[in-house]
């Protein structure tokens, strides 16, 4: 960065400056390093204003938030110190809307990630038609988010298009979004579909980095094609598996516009994730405080996974060892 | 040195960032005025703004009166958001089923001093049924300028084709209950394959608009003093298994899942307010509009209503108070009332809103929205209503599965409520 910096700098003065001037002139303070230093701060000055702005303060201020009880309505606003931490502690939803955020993102990120390689794996062969389907997967990234979903809540509906294709191969489908265990199936594979194209370009671009002497060498030693797999593919890819687990957590416990689309945490309690739950004690219930309590652990949670997953690196990640 | 270097850029974007989106300090200048609706509908909007036009030409302190429009499904969860984000409207419709929530909190200005100062505003001809829900220590929170009551839309080409009675023959007989308008919405099912009877809005989530089902058999979801559940009474158990057994034994009613619009002519018969009536404009199909049928109790009619209220934490209370005045005086409520019934007795004639409502017969009028006013039980509403909500929703939908055991389920609701309508 610095390079180019002062590279672009200085043919910027020799343009600008008539010849004879001095456009190096050192007084004092105003030196070349802290010129270059002011020219790299402002390099990055539009996405750290952006982060401080919209991630620092706002961060900051939900801490401050759980600290009190903000009635909207009424327009008070009044310290309770742990009050709203004492409140979540007692929560009698809270149990169970972890345990649906558990099994959410546990679902979500095995069927995520091994589609995801499963598809690499396929599509990584030099076969015909591979970038048809190649833009076929990953065609559904693209797409807006609530439109994917409002589409999906028609074609899950009891007499949508998903039961009317199960009914032609005579099978009688069940009510997906209606359904204690099929509504949270349903906005699993809702989501994954959604998704699933980019992991898989990120796989395929790690799969096209594996060396392919290594596989010459392996088949020469007698390897089969699931030891080539398990000893050279994905211990190479590891980096790559790292950082899809991690952006599939972090996503999966974000999970808001399928849930508010599709089943508004129902039927019961059997798809209202920790997001979800946050948004009705907040935004439906004008519980702020609580709500910014909720924000609280959700942070803690997505902080001490990522923590964790990060410091695990070191045990099978190829390239950290 | 760096550090300083950062925080001085920082705090420079910052700065710059801050006074583009500043406000600008209150000025003496005439004010602009923004009114929070759910209505998007154009002839709504179109005579709203004329209402407004006029006002702003005689009062040179309003510059402007903006109505925004927000979705129905999001609307007070959108409000609530703009009050905290320190962006509150000046005026805003509330819901009856927040109605609660926003009188006694203290968010809204009370009315009483200026809608008995404007000249001639005729505050006493309020019907007392339309403005109790609005009041809290005898003062007036908002204007209820609609009170719409739930009448049944009749798609009569569906009745006909499917051969059962038409309610319009079931009512001259004197035999319009829920008994025989489930068998014609079973008939219209089973001969035309379309839906039979939809309660509109409810879609096995909206629950509170099944109180124009169990009302008919006297059942509450709670007390009149809000502190004790009803939904386990044996009214509302009788009420449900009939509503339970329509859905999934006679199919009268789309099950949970399927999606039947009376509007588009997918359905027989549907339950929803008359002010819908306008939907029905250029509509193929032949229709008509009749009462809730009777229930084991009787005749009954519910109501629901919207409020216009001045948010106490708008930047122009006293301006909003004086147009609200304005917008709701006896000539101005004459012009809504084509498509909000008013609250005020003078209008609700049956020839005068005839005169507005051409869609309407004056029989249907009567029946329908004068006696229903007068008459009607206003659905469901609590303080905390947001939550009751999701709480009632949640602990009913066992309910709608074939096999539900209507009871247990109704038991459920009321273990799920209590601590609620406790607090």
């Amino acid at each position: 960065m610095s390079v180019l910096t002062r590279d672009t700098v200085g043919r910027a003065g020799g343009r600008s400056a008539p010849t004879g001037s001095a456009p190096h002139r050192r007084r004092g303070w105003w030196t070349t390093r802290r010129r270059d230093q002011l020219a790299g701060l402002l390099f990055v000055a539009p996405q750290l204003v952006g982060s401080v702005l919209f991630v620092l303060i706002p961060l900051g201020l939900v801490f401050w938030y759980s600290l009190h009880e903000w009635n909207v309505l009424a327009g008070t606003f009044e310290f309770v110190g742990a009050d709203n931490y004492q409140a979540m502690a007692d929560d009698p939803n809270l149990p169970s809307v972890l345990r649906v955020t558990a099994l959410f993102s546990i679902g979500l990120v095995v069927f995520n990630l091994s589609l995801a390689l499963l598809l690499a794996v396929l599509l990584n062969q030099r076969l015909r038609g591979t970038v048809v389907f190649r833009t076929l997967f990953f065609s559904p990234v693209v797409v807006s988010l609530v439109a994917w979903t409002i589409v999906w809540g028609f074609l899950l509906q009891d007499n949508g298009g998903v039961n009317g294709a199960l009914g032609v191969a005579g099978v009688d489908g069940p009510n997906w979004l209606r359904g204690d265990w099929t509504a949270l199936l349903s906005v699993i594979v809702v989501q994954v579909v959604k998704n699933v194209g980019l992991n898989m370009v990120l796989f395929l671009a790690a799969l096209q980095g594996v060396p392919a002497e290594l596989y010459e060498a392996a088949r020469v030693e007698g390897a089969n094609a699931w030891t080539r797999f398990r000893r050279i593919t994905v211990p190479l890819i590891s980096p790559t598996i790292l950082l899809t687990s991690i952006i599939t957590v972090v996503g999966s416990l974000q999970v808001f516009a399928q849930i508010a689309v599709l089943t508004q945490g129902g039927p019961g309690t059997s798809t209202t994730v920790l997001v979800y739950y946050l948004y009705q004690r907040a935004f439906q219930f004008h519980q702020f405080g609580y709500g910014a309590t909720l924000s609280v652990l959700l942070f803690l949670i997505v902080l001490v996974l990522t923590v964790v997953q990060w410091r695990m690196r070191r045990k099978w990640v190829f390239h950290e060892q | 040195m760096r550090n300083r270097l950062t925080a001085v850029v920082a705090l420079t974007a910052l700065l710059g960032l801050t006074a583009c989106g500043g406000d600008s300090a209150e000025s003496d200048g005439p004010v602009t005025l923004r009114m929070t609706t759910w209505s998007a509908n154009e002839a709504h909007l179109k005579l709203f703004n004329e209402i407004a036009a006029e006002y702003t030409a005689t009062n040179p302190d309003v510059a402007g009166i903006t109505f925004d429009p927000i979705p129905f499904e999001s609307y007070t969860t959108t409000l609530t958001t703009q009050i905290a984000g320190g962006n509150p409207p000046d005026l805003a419709w509330v819901l009856e089923n927040s109605a609660p929530d926003f009188v006694t909190s203290g968010a809204l200005v009370p009315l009483d001093d200026t809608l008995k100062g404007a000249e001639g505003y005729g505050f006493d001809e309020l019907a007392p049924a339309a403005t109790k829900l609005w009041q809290a220590d005898g003062k007036l929170y908002a204007y209820p300028f609609s009170t719409s009551p739930f009448g049944v839309f009749v798609n009569t080409d569906l009745v006909k084709s499917s051969g059962a009675q038409s309610p319009a023959e079931l009512i001259a007989a004197g035999q319009w209950t829920w008994q025989n308008a489930l068998a014609t919405a079973k008939a219209v099912q089973a001969e035309t394959g379309k839906a039979g009877l939809v309660v509109r809005d409810f879609d096995y989530k909206g629950w509170d608009f099944l109180s124009t089902v169990w009302t008919g058999w006297g059942a509450q979801a709670w007390s009149e003093d809000g502190r004790t559940c009803g939904f386990n009474s044996a009214e509302m158990v009788e009420a449900m298994t009939v509503l339970h057994r329509g859905i999934f034994v006679d199919k009268a009613l789309p099950g949970p899942g399927t999606t039947a619009d009376f509007f588009a002519g997918e359905a027989g018969m549907t339950i929803t307010q008359i002010s819908r009536a306008s939907l029905l404009e250029g509509q193929k199909f032949g229709w008509d509009l009749v009462p809730l049928p009777a229930g084991p109790k009787g005749e009954y009619a519910v109501i629901g209503q919207g409020g216009m209220g001045v948010l106490k934490q708008g930047r122009n209370a006293e301006a909003a108070a004086d147009f609200l005045a304005y917008l709701t005086n006896p000539a101005n409520s004459a012009k809504l009332a084509q498509f909000f019934p008013p609250p005020r007795t003078s209008l609700l004639t049956a020839e005068t809103l005839a005169k507005t409502n051409p869609l309407l017969s004056p029989e249907q009028l009567q029946e329908v929205v004068i006696d229903g006013i007068a008459d009607g039980v206003v659905k469901p509403s609590h303080t905390g209503q947001a939550e009751l909500n999701q709480a009632v929703r949640a602990a009913l939908d066992p309910l709608w599965r074939p096999d539900a055991d209507v009871r247990g389920v109704l038991d459920g609701v009321c273990t799920a409520i209590t601590p609620l309508l406790a607090k």
